[in-house]
């Protein structure tokens, strides 16, 4: 069971920012993936952590081929994506499937909940006769917990999460690999929520599989991850073990973030020690030089910074971090210091991305912070 | 312990026969039904409906008969005021007005609702193909697209009209649908390019479901709502152009089968003395082309997703 | 002396054509009550649907006269808002009571630079003179921490990150010092560093000038860092009042020992499963027919569908408001965790 079953090698995604009235002219490019390598092993969950516009959900896309990455490899199970195109590309998409943040709008709401569970087995030729797929839809019902009356019913007449689960049961039809989770649970009111981790996490013992979970939200991502990867703004800056990270953060955006999640515990509350990031996200059409968080760091120092991109590197067995002075922060020979905020521009640009199966994952990705 | 349970079984058991599998058009359809707006519309539309299939038995008179013609007098500018077995009257060479309008119901619905399934069916394929290939097809499809639309509706109506040697009533259909194309095309394209930017068409994508199978089964059908719409509301507008050509005199000039709009035309010569002859079949197209547009705006108001409850 | 003294709200929905539908009116708040002092920081938490907002909105009047049934009374230093004319309360709000809403661009006028939106309101409930409210606008964008005042005054909200527009939606609702500001769900859309950042900004105004704030999220995470008094609210009502620290230490209602349990959270021990609460809002009973919550409860007994359980002090915690007929025990909670 073990091996890697997923490996991104300097994956870029970048995206046009096209102008024009008649012909459409580009005139730059959205930065929103720039050069991510990670691997997937299989049977665990990893999960990509990040705030809107960092990239997370155009890496898991391009992952998926679902957006077309602008240059480096995705090889699942040995096999490269890059240059798979058309009907092999398309068988190979069962092995591979997706739940998405919002379970309304990725539910077409007029078919009812069989069509939509039978439409991938149909596609791969899994639909073997009546009744095996009806016997075969029922219990996928029941193991995410729906009824089986829900087969006849429209996505409409379902709440929030209980459509969350026919998305996951949707995805389990075809019988894949792995499953990239584009934010699972944001969308659900926090009393849902915890319903569908831990059905993502039953699932995942009884079918054997591999998850990639996107998510803005530390908590969620540490509870159901066995490793985690941090992106700021189209990189990679930190990537470990889920303990590890929440244990030992070496990167100072991670530490930002890890500092903001609000917990559930006045007495902790009141005691934490906040690092506050001033100003806001640059745009990825324009990032910043050297390090991309080099305008908001607390912990930037005079030379390297600014100048220099840093590549992750492994600074503790197994814990990798793209940070020129990780080793030093981490022993505390350089301490955080005030930071003014620098003006960001937004939407000067006027990005219009028209390419719609190019286009961003998100608006957010589209328009930047 | 038990009281508790079984009561609240029993709410969850009567929540859960309410609305057993109740589809989005199903849903649209209950909410129609109790629209007023939605009431009256249907039943202007279904009225003259009827009267047009029934005309043939309903009307008394050969439309074409100029039986009160003795009544007509030219040097007078007279014409047979309502009279009995001619409650209003004949128009102006004795032709029973009555069994004019009803029998001019027929053509004018005919004309309305087959130019509106013309182009409809033009504005469909094109519109597909432009919002399910994109690339070059679509801007082509869709500068051509512009192009039409850049011309008012009427005037290319009547030089597509113009263009016949012959003018008939099939003519008049051709013109006012050709007309229409554009119109559907580029709503069916917009509604299509919304579905494919849509997380549940990349949902299929991604479960590898073939490019056919997304824009038959899921781009297509969530993009006609808007497109039905427009259908009632065109049916008004192509009545009104359909009656707008047959006015101008690019109608079938053969006159025995009337339509409304030409009827219009004829009366506008007497339109002075006898306002009346005008007055019918104006007053019927206003009233069937309300009727049509009430529909639309309920339908409209139906398939809303934000009026959904 | 409270300045803020909410009783008994009620807001009744009436969706058009009910009566020819024979659809039943729906109580989005049922008689909701609770008191804000001055300086104090009061939350207001539960899920979607509620009734925090509706709560918010009908103090603040912002709710359509029509379709809409308001009862109760909310006194705002002495006066009944309920019974202000919509020009009254015009006044008011911005004046004294200030709102900060989730969504800051579409609380924004997306045409008009966001110095004028700042110095409108100064113009208009303080009369202050145009070049006067120029400089205290900028000083206001300055305090909110936007950077570069002066050249943000003539910039428009699209020019803004979502972090600033939060901000300026701020400066604004703070422009004429008001004595209350409801913040509804102000960092939902937020990003979690920027989130960090408004929270610290709102604390910060709340310490320095003494407003009273109402702090209304879905975020439990959020209520424990910034209240002092936390209501919990389910199906419309309020189920659990407490002061913050007793609230999340011993958590008494079912619903909101349910909450804490089901989120997971950075500080406790990994690996560990989540207790969700089952079912969904779909499930609750109305409210006449014993308690909402029941249905979903894990200590339901009979009289929690026979008896619509009533807001009363805690017979073990005082200092503590319960509606709730069997309340988690120390022993249930200690199983837990």
């Amino acid at each position: 069971m073990t091996g890697t079953l997923v490996e991104v090698d300097d994956l870029k995604v970048h995206f046009p920012i096209r102008r024009g009235v008649v012909l459409d002219r580009t005139i730059g490019y959205v930065y929103a993936v720039d050069g991510v390598d990670l691997a997937i092993r299989r049977g665990e969950t990893y999960g990509l952590v990040g705030e809107s516009g960092c990239g997370k959900s155009t890496l898991g896309r391009a992952m998926l081929k679902l957006t077309p990455p602008t240059a480096g490899r995705v090889v699942f199970d040995g096999i490269d994506l890059s240059t798979m195109r058309g009907e092999r590309l398309r068988t190979m998409r069962r092995r591979m499937q997706m739940v998405f943040q919002d379970p309304m709008s990725s539910l077409d709401p007029r078919q009812s909940v069989e069509s939509l569970l039978v439409e991938g087995m149909r596609a791969h030729g899994l639909d073997t006769g009546r009744e095996a797929t009806t016997k075969r839809l029922r219990s996928l019902l029941s193991s995410v917990g729906l009824p089986s009356t829900s087969l006849r019913r429209y996505p409409h007449e379902f709440s929030g999460g209980q459509r969350q689960r026919i998305g996951i049961a949707r995805a389990l039809t075809v019988e894949p690999e792995l499953i990239v989770a584009d934010e699972p649970v944001s969308a659900l009111d926090v009393s849902v929520q915890a319903q569908v981790i831990n059905l993502l996490e039953d699932l995942q013992r009884e079918f054997g599989l591999t998850y990639l979970v996107i998510a803005h939200d530390l908590a969620v991502v540490r509870h159901i991850c066995d490793r985690v990867g941090v992106m700021y703004l189209g990189g990679l800056v930190e990537e470990t073990t889920s303990d590890q990270l929440y244990a030992e953060p070496l990167h100072p955006y991670t530490r930002a973030l890890l500092s903001a999640v609000p917990v559930p515990d006045p007495v902790l509350e009141d005691r934490r020690e906040r690092v506050l990031l001033t100003g806001d996200l640059p745009s990825p059409a324009n990032p910043p030089s050297g390090c991309r968080f080099h305008t908001r760091c607390p912990w930037r120092q005079q030379q390297r910074c600014d100048t220099e991109r840093p590549v992750l590197r492994e600074i503790a067995p197994g814990h990798r971090a793209a940070c020129h002075f990780a080793e030093d922060i981490r022993a505390g020979r350089i301490h955080p210091h005030e930071v003014r905020a620098e003006l960001v521009e937004q939407g000067g640009e006027g990005m219009r991305v028209d390419d719609p199966l190019a286009g961003p994952a998100s608006i957010t990705e589209a328009l930047g912070p | 312990m038990t009281a508790r349970t079984d009561k609240i079984d029993e709410l969850a058991q009567r929540a859960a026969e309410s609305d057993a599998g109740v589809s989005l058009a199903a849903a649209a359809w209950r909410r129609l039904r109790r629209n007023p707006v939605f009431l009256v519309g249907a039943g202007i539309v279904v009225l003259f409906v009827v009267l047009a299939i029934l005309s043939p038995l309903l009307a008394a008179h050969d439309p074409a008969d100029p039986m009160l013609g003795d009544q007509v007098v030219r040097a007078r500018n007279e014409i047979p005021p309502p009279q009995p077995g001619h409650p209003l009257g004949g128009d102006q060479v004795g032709r029973d007005l009555l069994s004019r309008l009803l029998v001019g119901a027929q053509q004018t619905l005919l004309v309305g609702v087959l130019a509106t399934l013309i182009g409809l069916a033009g504005g469909l394929v094109l519109g597909t193909l432009a919002g399910a290939l994109s690339g070059w097809v679509d801007t082509v499809v869709m500068r051509a697209v512009d192009v039409m639309l850049s011309i008012p509706g009427l005037l290319l109506a009547v030089s597509i009209g113009a263009l016949f040697a012959q003018p008939n009533q099939y003519t008049v259909i051709l013109a006012v649908a050709i007309v229409q194309i554009p119109v559907f095309a580029r709503l069916l394209r917009g509604s299509m390019l919304a579905q494919r930017h849509s997380d549940h068409v990349l949902a299929a994508r991604a479960l590898g479901v073939r490019q056919r199978a997304i824009v038959f089964r899921h781009m297509l059908p969530n993009s006609l709502g808007p497109v039905i719409v427009q259908a009632t509301l065109v049916l008004a507008i192509a009545i009104i152009e359909a009656a707008g050509l047959s006015f101008l005199g690019l109608g079938n000039p053969d006159d025995r089968l009337p339509e409304w709009g030409q009827m219009l035309g004829q009366a506008q010569n007497v339109i002075d003395s006898h306002p009346q002859l005008a007055f019918w079949p104006a007053g019927c197209i206003i009233v069937v082309a309300l009727g049509f547009t009430l529909v639309g705006e309920s339908l409209r108001e139906a398939l809303d997703p934000k009026s959904r409850r | 002396m409270a300045l803020l003294e909410v009783r008994d709200l009620s807001v009744v929905f009436r969706s058009r054509g009910h009566q020819r539908t024979g659809e039943q009116p729906v109580a989005a708040v049922d008689g909701v009550s609770f008191d804000v002092a001055p300086g104090q920081t009061v939350g207001l938490v539960g899920e979607s649907g509620c009734g925090k907002s509706v709560t918010a909105m009908s103090i603040m009047g912002l709710l359509p006269k029509r379709g809409n049934q308001v009862t109760g009374s909310a006194r705002f230093d002495g006066t009944e808002l309920l019974s202000l004319s919509d020009r009254q309360m015009r006044d008011r709000r911005g004046r004294d009571l200030g709102m900060v809403f989730q969504d800051p661009l579409s609380s924004l006028n997306p045409v008009v630079p966001i110095g004028l939106q700042v110095t409108e309101v100064l113009e208009r409930h303080q009369g202050t003179p145009r070049k006067q409210a120029a400089m205290e606008a900028a000083e206001l964008l300055d305090k909110v921490g936007i950077p570069d005042p002066r050249r943000r005054l003539s910039e428009y909200p699209h020019q803004l990150s979502g972090g600033m527009r939060q901000r300026a939606l701020i400066a604004i609702a703070l422009a004429c010092r008001p004595r209350l500001l409801i913040a509804d769900e102000p960092t939902t859309a937020l990003d979690v560093t920027i989130q960090a950042q408004i929270l610290a900004l709102l604390a910060e105004l709340v310490r320095d000038t003494g407003t009273a704030l109402i702090m209304i999220t879905h975020d439990l995470g959020v209520v424990a860092g910034l209240c002092d008094e936390v209501n919990v609210l389910y199906a419309g009502r309020v189920v659990e009042r407490a002061k913050r620290h007793d609230l999340f230490a011993a958590p008494r209602h079912p619903y909101t020992h349910g909450l804490l349990s089901s989120i997971p959270r950075l500080d406790s021990p990994r690996g560990e499963r989540l207790v969700p609460i089952k079912g969904s809002v779909a499930d609750n009973i109305p409210w006449q027919n014993g308690c909402a919550f029941a249905p979903r409860c894990p200590n339901a007994i009979d009289t929690c569908v026979e008896v619509t359980p009533e807001m009363a002090v805690d017979p073990l915690v005082s200092r503590r408001l319960l509606r709730c007929h069997n309340p988690v025990t120390a022993t249930q909670r200690e199983a837990l965790t």
